[in-house]
């Protein structure tokens, strides 16, 4: 049974807080800045796990495409003029908060009941990205067409909704 | 605390985060983003258990999650596509004005 190591409280802080300032912050500018730190944190998260295919995945994908994407939505929706409190004065926050502690509650209480959690096993070597690439080709070839037709229609069809009231209106 | 608990646990609270944000912000974009802080907790489950899980050798749970940063970006794509074309629509991302009820 082996400690956990200092790094990993240091990242898991960092996604933490990340995520907390991402759903608390006022300006949503400063939101999408801080869900792109919780996604990094993320992906150096992977990388100390010793996925490092994952983590440099997440980091591309993450803070490279999403996080970007969500500032260029946020700017061309004029977000910056949130005047608007972010949580409503309805009694919908506090049984938004109430509903995510219970979860919160079940889901750490279910970690600390479970059998799987207290066997020690063996660490699984980390796998290099040669072996990821075999297994991808050979066992998962099916599964990796079909996302990348997923990728491609989602891709047109993103393309085709954000651009159709601008054809409507020529 | 195994190391297992641990990413576990750090998951649970992600996922309690990104819910708590998806259910008590107003603008759409942060509901998007609390989903996919949620898609991201479960991303982080499926490498903790590739890599503290009792049934390692196979890279299934990196596969898995591979697979699943293809889906959330294809996701964060549409899902971002159709918040810009209901802002053309009614000129808001207030959730609380897009209910259809009268103001």
């Amino acid at each position: 049974m082996s400690l956990m190591s200092a790094t990993f409280f240091i990242l898991a802080a960092i996604t933490l807080v990340g995520a907390c300032a991402a759903m608390m912050l006022r300006g949503l500018v400063h939101c999408a800045l801080a869900v792109a730190i919780a996604f990094a944190g993320l992906g150096t998260l992977y990388l100390n796990l010793g996925a490092q295919f994952l983590g440099l995945a997440q980091l591309l994908v993450y803070v490279g495409a999403i996080a970007v994407l969500i500032v260029f939505v946020i700017l061309l929706t004029r977000g910056g003029d949130s005047d608007s409190p972010p949580l409503s004065r309805a009694a919908l926050p506090i049984t938004g908060l109430l509903v995510a502690a219970c979860i919160f509650a079940v889901l750490a209480w279910a970690v600390f009941h479970s059998f799987a959690v207290h066997s020690a096993v063996p660490l699984a070597a980390p796998a290099t990205v040669r072996e990821l690439g075999t297994v991808l080709m050979a066992d998962y070839v099916l599964p990796l067409e079909v996302i990348g037709l997923m990728l491609t229609a989602a891709l047109i069809g993103a393309a085709i909704i954000a651009m159709r009231e601008k054809q409507a209106t020529q | 605390m195994t190391p297992l608990a641990g990413c576990l646990l750090v998951s649970s609270m992600l996922f309690a985060v990104g819910l708590a944000g998806a259910l008590t912000r107003r603008n759409t974009i942060l509901v998007l983003v609390g989903i996919e802080l949620m898609l991201n907790a479960a991303n982080l489950n499926f490498v903790a258990f590739w890599r503290f899980g009792p049934h390692n050798g196979a890279s299934t749970g990196m596969i898995f999650g591979i697979f699943s940063i293809g889906v959330a970006a294809a996701e964060a794509a549409v899902g971002l596509a159709l918040i810009l074309a209901v802002y053309r629509h009614t000129k808001t991302t207030d959730l609380s004005q897009l209910t259809g009820r009268p103001q």
